[in-house]
């Protein structure tokens, strides 16, 4: 347990360190979020009607850019093997290193959801929801995007390669962020049945995300 | 014979030769006798004749997702009993089940159009499906990324294995939600609701593109072991002139 303790807060540390790169995310976050009212125009009604679905585009996008140094990092400095001879089961920390990932990448974009929410016209029921939505739904995404980290870890190919395999893993996700967030604001729907099943995607990646990595870098590292 | 003995791909070769000829004669025989009878079948008293895209677009939806299982098993190959033809039979599925998804997207776009006023609609059958085709590109890109197709074959079975979690979606996705596409008619608790008229030809073309995919995956894996033994030839030819 005090080893995946120190893992998790080895990987937070380097990650907010000079040269982690975390915090990128949030400045791509932003600057997606930016570009949308250009490309659309700058018609505050229909900004706040695809608010919650430009901020899901946003943070999804800027979650898969950092997924690419998951693994990377560690792999290119040899922790990465240590970590797999070593004695915790490789399960939990895959598990850990996602989490740790998640609480200096994910978290950070959750934070930054209000303010975006600003630009986008959305009024406080909206932005609380997306960021709820954010909440429950970033661990999905950073623990189906990590099957994809330890796949290109092993190929060592990174980059678009592990776009084209994250992304499809990723659509529910993305279905059921953007339709709880639709039916906090507008309705007719409720906003429990979307909002469970995107609690349900969170949990099955919990499970399926660290047995598919470790299955990955067990059998592709040599 | 069982599954052991033909990991040898020598014997592979020689039992597929012998058996590649028939299994073509009786995909053709099976393919024509289904087209004819799809042709024969009574127009659907609602849909005209454009019901008949069924008799293409229900055995290719089929196989799209049957084709992902046998790469899953594939997949348990490579990764739990290291069966040395899992890989191939995994990388040989990935086109053709491609293909498959493609057509039943494609004949269902067409068959759509006149009866929802659509080509396309975000419904959760296609919508999976959709997702399913992508992911099959994924994977082909994924085989293509890496030169060394061991190292390949693993990383493709951990995603083939990942990806096997859409097949349920995809196939009770008509249940769970309430969408345009309509819901299970053969393949459903208490019977088919399909009159026999529909039924038998469905069915016999179903047979037909499974014995297609039989063929054209046992052909494909030829190719990939011929593809495989000229690669490490090159390679040896490579080394004797470097040495």
């Amino acid at each position: 347990m005090t080893a995946l303790a120190a893992l998790i807060r080895r990987d937070i540390k380097i990650a907010l360190r000079v040269g982690g790169g975390a915090l990128i995310g949030v400045l791509f976050f932003l600057t997606v979020t930016v570009l949308m009212p250009f490309a659309i125009g700058p018609d505050l009604a229909l900004l706040t009607r695809l608010g919650p679905a430009i901020l899901w585009l946003g943070a999804l996008l800027a979650s898969l850019l950092t997924l690419d140094r998951l693994f990377t990092a560690d792999h290119e400095d040899g922790s990465l093997d240590l970590i797999v001879m070593g004695r915790a089961p490789l399960e939990l920390a895959c598990a850990a290193k996602a989490l740790a990932h998640w609480l200096a990448a994910g978290v950070p974009l959750i934070v930054a959801t209000p303010v975006l929410g600003l630009l986008l016209n959305l009024d406080a029921t909206a932005t609380s929801a997306v960021a709820l939505t954010l909440l429950v739904g970033t661990p999905a995404l950073t623990f189906t995007g990590m099957i994809g980290a330890a796949l290109a870890v092993t190929l060592h190919r990174g980059g678009l390669l592990l776009a084209v395999l994250v992304l499809p893993l990723s659509i529910p996700v993305l279905i059921f962020g953007v339709a709880a967030s639709q039916a906090a604001i507008t309705g007719p729907l409720s906003f429990g049945t979307p909002f469970s099943i995107l609690c349900a995607l969170s949990l099955v990646s919990l499970v399926v995300g660290p047995f598919a990595a470790a299955a990955s870098l067990r059998h592709g590292l040599d | 014979m069982t599954l052991i003995d033909l990991a040898n791909p020598t014997k592979f070769l020689s039992l597929t030769a012998r058996v590649l000829p028939w299994l073509a004669g009786a995909t053709a025989i099976l393919l024509l006798i289904g087209f004819y009878q799809a042709a024969m079948a009574p127009d659907d008293y609602q849909q005209g004749a454009t019901a008949k895209i069924m008799f293409v677009h229900v055995p290719n939806a089929w196989l799209a997702m049957f084709v992902w299982g046998v790469m899953s098993i594939a997949a348990l190959g490579t990764l739990v009993w290291r069966h040395p033809l899992a890989d191939v039979a995994a990388k040989a599925a990935v086109p053709i089940g491609a293909a498959f998804t493609f057509l039943a997207l494609v004949t269902g776009s067409l068959w759509g159009r006149p009866m929802w006023g659509t080509y396309w609609e975000w419904d959760a059958r296609m919508t999976s499906v959709l997702i399913l085709f992508l992911m099959y590109l994924g994977l082909m890109a994924l085989w293509r990324a890496v030169d060394d197709p061991s190292r390949a074959a693993r990383a493709a079975a951990v995603l083939t294995l990942v990806g096997a979690i859409n097949l349920p979606i995809i196939k009770f996705s008509v249940d769970w939600w309430n969408t345009l596409h309509q819901p299970a008619a053969v393949l459903r608790m208490g019977g088919t609701s399909l009159d026999k008229a529909f039924l038998i030809p469905l069915l016999v073309m179903a047979v037909g593109f499974s014995l297609l995919f039989v063929t054209l995956h046992l052909a494909a894996m030829r190719n990939e072991i011929l593809r495989r033994r000229v690669r490490s030839l090159q390679m040896m030819q490579a080394s004797q002139q470097a040495a």
